[in-house]
């Protein structure tokens, strides 16, 4: 009885944390540090990236890109990793607020994988003297971008919007094998992509003058992400209560 | 400071990856306070509406009483 027990404590746990009147105390008290933070990071990293730190010695001023390109691939990496926990967690504890979080996000996970991709490619152009090349790791962050716009689409394509998220939901599952590929892709085929460079095990292979904007704009993503999951995931609790109370009226 | 602009040279590879990646989070930041916005009115007036209708009356009138306040 132990095992049922257990996840008897954990599905109450779940839903009191999912209570949407909870999470709206938790996003208005969240808020206003989140958005401050994504100021502040957001200028304290374009100083850094733009104006303190050195050009490369090889790759001259075009090194400069890296602050937002690598940043805005990790997002692209993290919002979809939140979007299968989520999807996860709706499936195993029917968490109401898991797949509006997951609906809420998929477009900021969007928007970070282009830019990620935009970026490279103007990267890319005078460094590698191509935008673009169909290589594993630039084919599979590709695949990530069409797994999201496949996502948002698969959603609104429901008249039934429970069920237009199940299904998104299942997508979001299946195409989490996508994201170890990317992730490996320069280290399991030759890719004209240059394998990572910032958590080389031994010693950094980054220098400090370039690690920290780097890790500044990193955060400073971070912090926009928090603020704008927030944001759209109130969004999606007030369209929910629209729904129901839509129903309610054609009903009556 | 055009020293600063010409980016070694790079400038339009630089300075066109920072305006797209603006561009970018600026236009998701607005449409997720547009949604926002749009999605609080409609609220209200729903909320509004029902409150407005005693319980029990029917709506075949088709359109619901909106209170002064919220139009």
């Amino acid at each position: 009885m132990a095992l049922p027990d257990r996840m008897a404590y954990l599905t109450v746990a779940m839903h009191r944390f999912a209570n949407p009147a909870r999470f709206q105390r938790i996003a208005t008290a969240i808020l206003p540090w989140s958005a401050g933070l994504t100021v502040l990071l957001l200028a304290a990293g374009l100083y850094l990236g733009l104006v303190a730190s050195p050009a490369d010695y090889q790759q001259g001023d075009t090194v400069r890109i890296m602050y937002i390109h690598v940043p805005s691939a990790w997002m692209a990496l993290f919002i979809y990793a939140n979007m299968a926990l989520a999807s996860a967690v709706g499936f195993v504890w029917r968490h109401p607020l898991a797949d509006l979080f997951c609906r809420a996000v998929a477009p900021v996970g969007a928007g970070f994988t282009a830019v990620c991709l935009i970026t490279g490619s103007l990267w890319g152009e005078p460094m590698w003297g191509t935008w673009w090349v169909w290589d594993a790791r630039l084919t599979s962050v590709l695949i990530l971008f069409f797994l999201y716009l496949g996502y948002i689409a698969l959603v609104n394509a429901f008249d039934d919007p429970v069920r237009g998220l199940k299904a998104g939901a299942i997508l979001v599952l299946v195409g989490v094998v996508n994201l170890p590929i990317i992730k490996f892709s320069v280290d399991w085929w030759n890719t004209l992509h240059q394998p990572a460079s910032v958590s080389r095990l031994g010693r950094p292979a980054l220098d400090p003058a370039m690690l920290t904007p780097l890790m500044v704009m990193a955060a400073a993503f971070m912090a926009y992400f928090v603020t704008l999951a927030l944001l759209r995931t109130r969004a999606e609790l007030l369209n929910r209560r629209i729904q129901v109370l839509q129903m309610a009226r054609g009903a009556s | 400071m055009s020293d600063f602009l010409a980016m070694g040279g790079y400038a339009v590879y630089v300075w066109s990856a920072y305006a797209i990646a603006a561009l970018v989070l600026v236009v998701l930041l607005a449409m997720s306070l547009g949604a926002l916005k749009r999605r609080e009115a409609a609220l209200r007036l729903l909320e509004a509406a029902r409150e407005a209708r005693p319980r029990g009356e029917p709506t075949g009138s088709g359109s619901a009483p909106v209170p002064e306040s919220s139009r």
